[in-house]
């Protein structure tokens, strides 16, 4: 796994420029995913990668086509200081891995190798084993992780419903 | 136990008494809102789940107005997407173009949203019926899909800042310049999860495009809504366009809030956002001199009546500078109507600025007016980040519609204040 760093306020513009979003396949969008900032990254990211950024990541526009590009390079789990409230609700309805960690946004670097425990709340820097904590998200919202998103979650409590 | 205005409203769309900050609710939706980006995705989304109808034909509002008219293949099928989805889910509210405008000026008009309704749409500027005394907020499009289906939407129960308004806005300020003023203040991550409340004395003095204006760009201080205190301009404003209930609730007077921002509106200055966060703001004495290529007045900001005609009154009888496109777009069919027979666009033609049917256009870089290369806009528009409006080197400086206008005549950023002056 790789990690990409990148500084405060990604907003959803650079993450996915409007002029792409007559488009909605997932794939074609993650060939334009942070090209305005960075273009290293649609020619790099590969499946199981990182992204590690500061403060208000995500901040803009509603448009899911930022999450969806991001997923679709094969991001697994972006850490950051903090993120935009959309962002933050649109990531987790899509089950794409988002951990607020100051600490571990702070000292993280490209080189690093990472294992991410959602569960007990722990990403773990693999060259000396230090452990960042964070804030186990609630029941409800890991609940939603674990069905891979909102939809199927909502599926799942609408058959349940209907039984 | 207290409560603030955001508070009790979801409070009362989840039929709980009280409700804590940081607790997570399922609340009932009055409206759910999607345009021509957004929709689609959700229409996906929708489609997985298998339901069979809609919560409520009367309580969904699909609006194309990002890419329309549209420019090219891939969003006329977009369009076709939302408007099969409309017909064959008998959406009561679909606007087709004609009947169409920029939805967040588009909802208020149409009477959609009232004071007390819980609102959500798939478009960050939801937040803009705040203005209204209602709950609305931006969120994306799978949340989009499940309030279409269900009714309902998830919401962890906001904190609050509450900001108190004093004084009355002196000529040539504007709504826009006490947004800009309060983002630069705290920063566009300043109310990020929180709701920010708009009350105070100074209310009465704003107008109602004013308060448009000012919850309009909440979101870009990251707030999850912005929301004005109701007042007797708020109730008329419902009346006469809308047929709904409004429900009027009160922050208690003991709430707690996380913060306290007051803000004396004769104070506030003209106010520009510099490239590339709306929170780098200035005011004219730290502002030196910045020629540009294009002046956009329009958007869901800026692109009200009001905003057209302290527009008209600076342009009559002046010409955009040789070396500046000036782009005026009302938000709404209504609004570009109200202009016509109030003789602004005849003054907006004659002074050499084009009037574009409404659209999102150029806000986000979609269509009539991306910029170039390098090249400047002053825009009254919500947002200024890298290539939003088109080449990543380009630059957008958010004002307001004055701001913008008198700029457009002088060929560089300039305050109306100065302008008139003769300075
Ligand atoms: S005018 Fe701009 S900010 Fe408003 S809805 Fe359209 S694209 Fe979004």
């Amino acid at each position: 796994m790789k990690i990409f760093k990148y500084g405060d306020n990604v907003d959803t513009d650079v993450i996915i420029p409007a002029r792409y979003l007559n488009i909605t396949d997932p794939a074609h969008l993650a060939e334009h995913c942070m090209e305005d900032i960075d273009q290293t990254f649609c020619e790099n990211a590969v499946e199981g990668d990182v992204i590690v950024a500061g403060e208000n990541f995500g901040c803009g526009s509603s448009r899911e086509h930022a999450v969806i590009a991001i997923k679709a390079s094969g991001i697994r789990c972006v850490i950051a200081k903090n993120f935009a409230r959309i962002f933050f609700r649109n990531a987790l309805n899509l089950g794409l891995t988002i951990i607020e960690c100051e600490a571990a946004a702070e000292e993280l670097t490209a080189e690093d190798e990472l294992i991410v425990d959602v569960e007990k709340g722990e990403i773990k820097r693999v060259r000396d084993q230090k452990i960042y904590s964070f804030q186990p998200y609630p029941e409800f919202l890991l609940n939603m992780i674990q069905n891979d998103g909102l939809i199927n979650t909502t599926k799942i409590k609408l058959k349940q419903e209907a039984i | 136990m207290s409560m603030t205005m955001t508070q009790k409203i979801l409070a009362a769309h989840c039929q709980k008494a009280h409700l804590t900050a940081g607790e997570f609710v399922h609340v009932d939706l009055d409206m759910v809102l999607g345009n021509d980006i957004t929709a689609p995705v959700a229409i996906d989304s929708y489609d997985q789940m298998a339901v069979k109808k809609v919560f409520d034909t009367s309580k969904i509002a699909l609006v194309p107005d990002h890419f329309t008219p549209n420019k090219d293949i891939e969003t006329a099928n977009l369009a076709i997407k939302m408007r099969q989805f409309a017909k064959q889910n008998q959406i009561e509210n679909y606007f087709e173009i004609g009947q169409m405008g920029i939805e967040h000026a588009l909802l208020p008009e149409k009477g959609l949203v009232v004071a007390g309704d819980v609102v959500i749409g798939a478009d960050s500027h939801t937040c803009t019926y705040g203005a209204l005394g209602a709950f609305s907020t931006g969120i994306g499009s799978t949340d989009m899909a499940v309030g279409m289906a269900t009714g309902k939407c998830w919401f962890k129960v906001p904190t609050a800042i509450k900001v108190v308004l004093t004084g009355q806005l002196k000529d040539w300020s504007s709504g826009k310049d006490v947004i800009l003023h309060l983002i630069g203040l705290i920063g566009v991550d300043g109310a990020r999860y929180q709701s920010l409340e708009f009350t105070g004395e100074g209310l009465n003095s704003l107008t109602m495009d004013d308060r448009f204006t000012i919850a309009n760009m909440a979101i870009e201080a990251g707030a999850k809504n912005g929301i004005f205190e109701v007042d007797e301009k708020t109730k008329a404003y419902i009346e006469a366009h809308s047929k709904k209930e409004a429900i009027v609730y009160s922050a208690d007077s003991d709430a707690e809030y996380t913060r306290v921002i007051e803000i004396n509106l004769s104070e506030i200055e003209p106010t520009v956002a510099f490239p590339h966060l709306p929170e780098n703001t200035k005011t004219f004495k730290d502002i030196p001199e910045i020629s540009i290529d294009q002046v956009i007045v329009g958007s869901c900001t800026n692109g009200r009546f009001d905003d057209l005609k302290v527009t008209a009154e600076i342009l009559k009888g002046q010409k955009v500078h040789p070396n500046v496109r000036m782009i005026i777009i009302p938000a709404t069919q209504k609004i570009y109507l109200d202009a016509l027979k109030a003789g602004y666009i005849e003054i907006f033609i004659n002074a050499g600025a084009v009037v574009s049917t409404p659209t999102c256009g150029p806000c986000l870089g979609g269509h009539m007016g991306i910029l170039g290369k390098n090249e400047r806009a002053v825009a009254t528009t919500n947002r200024n980040f890298v290539g939003r409006m088109g080449h990543k080197s380009s630059e957008i400086y958010l004002s307001s519609p004055a701001v913008a206008t008198v700029s457009a005549i002088q060929g560089k950023l300039s305050s109306p204040r100065l302008f008139y002056k003769g300075e």
